[in-house]
């Protein structure tokens, strides 16, 4: 195969990266604009969402495609409940002390992987991809789901952009966002507002990873990676902005599919994280993020 | 209207508020005055309950004492808190949107308000914080008239502003007296204080020292000495 359709080749690779990336980051953005606080266990989020994806799709009888399609449905919510009842019962009770959260999502995240690790066990295992088109082009066949992951993580994002910006739950954030003090004074309840944003922060990874599982294993410690990717995402779009986190997940995902494809993938992950170096040198509030 | 008894507030080991008796009535402005420190914006958040408090806050028979912030609004008590605040990347629109939506109130509520503010009516769509500071201060007494509240709390709204300005917030001030809302104005400029004041509490030491008329006000120069220093 020449240059060009490898190229092609590792740019589609690369989409389909960004997106879910994209997905991922967004959530982790929209948990620290809103609420000004880090969640460290968003990735053990994503795990969660892929282990219980894992699970719904193995159990609910029929093809693929009615089980992955059941996971789809009812594991975001779940995923986004619990998180909820740990800004309830966790992160209220530290007043959003940003240092005491980083701790304790610290601590959620070992807890949600040692909980996976003795129900799920220490195996990767796979999820089958619910259907199993392939796009036939000139040079080289590609997956027709992998395409999907790509449209579907866009119309998510869509809507949480509609979301944010048409409805009055989107208002009632923005507002929260720029002054919970003021907010409360305009008769918002912030603590609603702040357990519906970490919820659905976590709901967007595990959406993520519901799309993601049929392409790869579920394990785990698979959270890691997409974690550190997505920190890299917000820091380099600027934490709290969700354009910037778009952008940035391009950015990470297109040059992760290119230097993935013709060097090695360790080199694209040392070459994010030099970039998020000279962010924080040069541009510290990151590409979109507006100063402190 | 709104009666407070015995309210103190503090912000964590210090106490800011002790004591403080002091009612509000509808149709009248409510002015509270004294010295920088004294405690008076602490007085409005405590009402807010948006500080620690104490006491005993009353609203048209309503305890609202144990209420959270976000119920103390929904029952009506409005706040344009000092410094304007508003929501700044927000439009014009959405900073009305979300004073309507406080208490329900719908499109009735909103043409009323721009009424009062037509040069808002012009600039639904502009972002808050580009507005110039005039127009910012309109926008929160406008964001604050769309609960259609009973009692509308001011914090220093003439601060830094122009006095064509200044006469504008008045007009408007003295409007709501017939509407029958509460007025409570913290303002630290006399002249203002005695065009719209219906009664006026005097705070020193974190706590009310006395409330007497506006009327005749003018000529007790030694009252203003001690307790604003002016």
């Amino acid at each position: 195969m020449s240059f060009g359709p490898f190229l092609l080749l590792a740019l589609m690779e690369g989409l389909v990266s960004a997106a879910v990336l994209a997905l991922m980051a967004s959530g982790l953005s929209l948990v620290f604009g809103v609420m000004r606080v880090v969640n460290v266990a968003h990735g053990a989020f994503f795990m969660t969402g892929a282990v219980l994806a894992w699970f719904v799709a193995g159990h609910v009888p029929g093809p693929p495609v009615v089980g992955w399609l059941v996971a789809l449905i009812i594991v975001p919510p779940l995923v986004g409940l619990l998180a909820a009842a740990v800004d309830v019962l966790v992160l209220k009770r530290l007043e959003y002390e940003p240092e005491a959260v980083i701790v304790a999502t610290i601590g959620l995240l070992y807890i949600l992987e040692q909980v996976a690790l003795l129900s799920f066990g220490p195996d990767a295992r796979p999820v089958a991809a619910p259907f199993s088109l392939r796009l036939q082009l000139p040079w080289f066949g590609y997956s027709g789901y992998k395409l999907f992951v790509v449209a579907a993580a866009g119309a998510v994002l869509l809507a949480v952009w509609l979301v944010m910006t048409r409805t009055r739950f989107g208002l009632v954030m923005r507002a929260t966002q720029v002054d919970r003090v003021t907010a409360r004074a305009f008769g918002i309840n912030v603590d609603r507002v702040y357990a519906g944003t970490f919820g659905l922060g976590a709901a967007l990874a595990a959406v993520a990873a519901v799309l993601v599982v049929p392409t790869t294993q579920v394990h785990y410690l698979m959270g890691g990676d997409p974690l550190l990717l997505s920190f890299i995402t917000v820091i380099i779009g600027g934490l709290g902005s969700l354009r910037g986190t778009l952008v940035a997940a391009l950015i990470i995902g297109l040059s992760d599919g290119v230097i993935s494809m013709f060097w090695a993938p360790t080199l694209s992950k040392i070459i994010a994280t030099l970039l998020v170096a000279l962010v924080l040198v040069f541009r510290p509030q990151g590409l979109f993020g507006a100063k402190a | 209207m709104l009666r407070l008894e015995g309210v103190s507030a503090s912000y964590g080991a210090v106490t800011v508020l002790r004591d403080v008796v002091l009612e509000a009535r509808g149709g009248e402005v409510t002015c509270i005055m004294g010295r920088n420190g004294v405690g008076k914006t602490t007085l409005m958040r405590a009402i807010m309950g948006l500080v620690a408090r104490q006491g005993r806050f009353v609203l048209d028979g309503d305890d609202l004492s144990a209420l959270p912030a976000h119920e103390v609004a929904r029952h009506g008590i409005a706040l344009v808190p000092q410094g304007r605040r508003l929501f700044g990347p927000l439009t014009v629109a959405e900073n009305l949107e979300i004073g309507l939506m406080t208490r329900h109130r719908g499109r009735a509520v909103h043409e009323q308000v721009l009424d009062l503010f037509p040069r808002l009516r012009e600039r639904l769509g502009q972002v808050s914080q580009t507005l110039s500071g005039g127009e910012q201060q309109m926008l929160a007494i406008a964001r604050a008239l769309c609960l259609e509240p009973k009692v509308l709390l001011l914090d220093e709204p003439t601060e830094g502003l122009q006095p064509s300005m200044i006469a504008a917030i008045r007009e408007v001030l003295l409007g709501l007296k017939s509407t029958g809302v509460a007025t409570v104005l913290v303002e630290q400029r006399v002249d203002a204080v005695l065009q719209v004041a219906d009664r006026v509490a005097f705070m020193g030491h974190g706590t009310v020292a006395e409330v007497v008329p506006g009327a005749g006000l003018r000529a007790d120069a030694p009252r203003f000495a001690a307790y604003v220093g002016v």
